[in-house]
């Protein structure tokens, strides 16, 4: 019974996670898009020579799914997968 | 060529022929050691579940970069500048969602489809007939899609026919898939994958040599040349609800392609799945900042006219700019890079059909499950034969076609039809049979529909005046709508023996099959 509870509980860690993270790459990404949509002119300002704002945010939302999934990667590599060991070593 | 643009495109290019004879004898020399090792369905559709992480994550990459993204982003970018940006990080995005929501349980529950996921707990024939329509639907368009910018070109690269070009890929790829199955297929993958990463990285850095190697400054001249424009939005997102329904297709899509879905089926276990997606995200990345220095430069180094002058669409800025910068020598692997891509994702996309056909429809369904190893391997044979020449056939009827827009609405489809039902079929326990068939026929058909009848089809092809769904992407209304018809499906006829079976999958999506409880 202990080990259905302790899988229920990571089944919750797990799609907590996965929710959060999908959630915030879609604000990212649709954020972006809707930027593009309604503040060209925004976008269009120079940072320097040859880089406009835009396309740093553009670079950043590529940067930014890197690090969503660095972060997935290393929780799932040590919390996930030991308390999967252990589930799997009780039952 | 017009535009007064000297360029050996459309002249047979020896460097081009030879690479294009090194890669199909590589790849035929794969296909052989595979063909060895290809005994049962299980090295058929999965490579034997024996692929390292890294090694799937290239294939994944392998099978994502087309040449359809390779030409043709750079060419957006080479004739609309910032604007081919939104394309790439949009083809990028999708993986994080893979991995996130996907990819774990897909390979600790399924076999070789999604629709092994999808049908785990429900009533098996259902199911898995709906998860064909889809999945072949978003084949047929991907292969489409695939096949035509095939014939493209190689008619511009050695001067071939169209007809021709086209049946050469599909005989040669076939190949592949009949005699080296999933092994083969996924070491040509890896193979291209490496040449296109190689290819593009040096010919950025190609591009790069008149600037100092520092891309600013690269985009500094475009817009001393073209205005500051390039380097803003443009005319591509003029609709901003357009623009969200493209977003939220290649978001979702990519989570249901059919064949990028097949590859975690060839990695042992969850964890490897995982990396995989790691190594995927990171080359596909990369590639999507190396497209966009090709285009910037095939814009400055060549020439917007120029571009225009050889192909109205631009397809062909990368393979312009390979032969300002390297030489008609350059120009020649390129190219070669450019065919073997094609191979290899119309290889990919052909087994996928494949595993559709012969597992889902034929041995779960026409022979509910009681089938011999001899005969799962026989009809996967004859499945990827017929689809073989499906391609070919579709590849010549669709001449003309614009490549980038069929691969959207493939990425389209996928989301509306396979992604719903897989997602809710792993997360959700009240899912029913009846909810995950009617989602997905509701996904394949609306999106099919409004395809039909939007602007693309209404106005630019059949010469309508106006179009009677106004948008030119379906997924703003058909992926919702697929989730909408999943809920009220499963609350309106529950299905009791569907929600106990929920506790296995939940325990399978977190321990996997191997294990003895």
């Amino acid at each position: 019974m202990a080990a259905s509870d302790d899988l229920k509980h990571l089944d919750a860690a797990r799609w907590r996670m996965a929710v959060g993270l999908t959630a915030t790459m879609m604000a990212l990404y649709f954020g972006f898009i809707l930027l593009v949509a309604f503040g060209k002119p925004l976008l269009g300002t120079l940072l320097g020579p040859g880089l406009s704002l835009g396309m740093l945010l553009g670079a950043l939302v590529i940067v930014a799914a890197w690090v969503l999934i660095w972060i997935y990667v290393r929780w799932a590599n040590t919390h996930y997968d030991r308390a999967v060991a252990a589930l799997r070593g009780r039952s | 060529m017009t535009g007064g643009v000297t360029s050996s495109l459309g002249e047979p290019n020896p460097i081009a022929i030879a690479g294009f004879f090194v890669f199909i004898a590589l790849s035929l020399g794969i296909t052989y050691l595979a063909a060895r090792r290809t005994r049962d369905a299980e090295h058929f559709y999965a490579a034997g579940r024996s692929v390292t992480g890294f090694q799937n994550g290239l294939a994944l990459a392998g099978d994502y970069m087309s040449a359809a993204s390779f030409l043709g982003i750079a060419g957006l970018v080479a004739l609309s500048g910032f604007d081919g940006l939104i394309y790439s990080i949009g083809f990028l995005v999708g993986w994080p969602v893979v991995m996130f929501l996907i990819a774990e349980p897909l390979r600790n529950l399924g076999r070789y489809t999604f629709a092994d996921v999808v049908a785990f707990r429900l009533r098996q024939k259902p199911v898995r007939v709906a998860g064909a329509m889809g999945s072949l639907a978003v084949v047929a368009f991907y292969l489409i899609a695939q096949m035509v910018g095939a014939g493209n070109l190689i008619r511009l690269l050695f001067g071939l026919s169209y007809d021709f070009a086209v049946a050469v890929v599909g005989v040669v790829m076939l190949t592949y898939v009949l005699f080296g199955g999933m092994i083969a297929t996924t070491w040509v993958q890896i193979v291209k994958a490496v040449l296109l990463l190689l290819g593009a990285f040096l010919l950025a850095v190609l591009a790069l040599v008149p600037f100092d190697f520092n891309p600013l400054m690269l985009f500094e001249a475009a817009a001393e040349r073209y205005g500051g424009g390039v380097l803003a939005p443009g005319g591509l997102v003029s609709d901003p609800v357009d623009a969200v329904s493209l977003g939220l297709a290649l978001m979702l899509g990519t989570a249901g392609l059919p064949h990028i879905l097949m590859r975690f089926y060839t990695v042992p276990d969850a964890r490897t799945a995982r990396s995989s997606v790691s190594y995927a995200t990171a080359f596909i990345g990369i590639f999507y900042l190396l497209t966009f220095v090709l285009g910037f430069g095939a814009m400055v180094i060549v020439g917007q006219d120029a571009i225009r002058g050889v192909d109205a669409g631009g397809n062909m800025a990368a393979l312009l700019l390979a032969e300002a910068s390297g030489g008609a020598g350059f120009l020649g692997f390129i190219s070669a890079v450019a065919f073997a891509t094609i191979l290899a994702v119309v290889a990919g996309l052909t087994l996928a059909g494949a595993a559709t056909l012969s597992h889902d429809l034929w041995v779960n369904v026409a022979r509910s499950g009681e089938v011999s190893q001899r005969e799962q391997l026989q009809v996967a044979r004859v499945s990827s034969a017929l689809l073989g020449v499906l391609a070919i056939v579709l590849g010549i009827l669709f001449e003309g076609q614009n490549v980038a827009y069929m691969v959207g609405l493939a990425f389209a489809i996928a989301a509306s039809a396979n992604f719903p039902a897989l997602l809710l079929s792993v997360f959700w326990r009240a899912f029913t049979t009846r909810a995950a068939y009617l989602s997905m026929l509701t996904g394949t058909g609306t999106s099919l529909l409004l395809i039909y009848l939007s602007p693309a089809i209404q106005v630019d092809i059949l010469g309508n005046a106006a179009a009677v769904f106004p948008l030119r992407n379906p997924g703003i209304v058909s992926i919702p709508l697929a989730f909408l018809v999943a809920i009220v499906a499963a609350l309106a006829w529950p299905e009791p023996g569907a929600a106990r079976g929920f506790d296995e999958v939940e325990r399978r999506v977190h321990l996997g099959a191997a294990d003895p409880v």
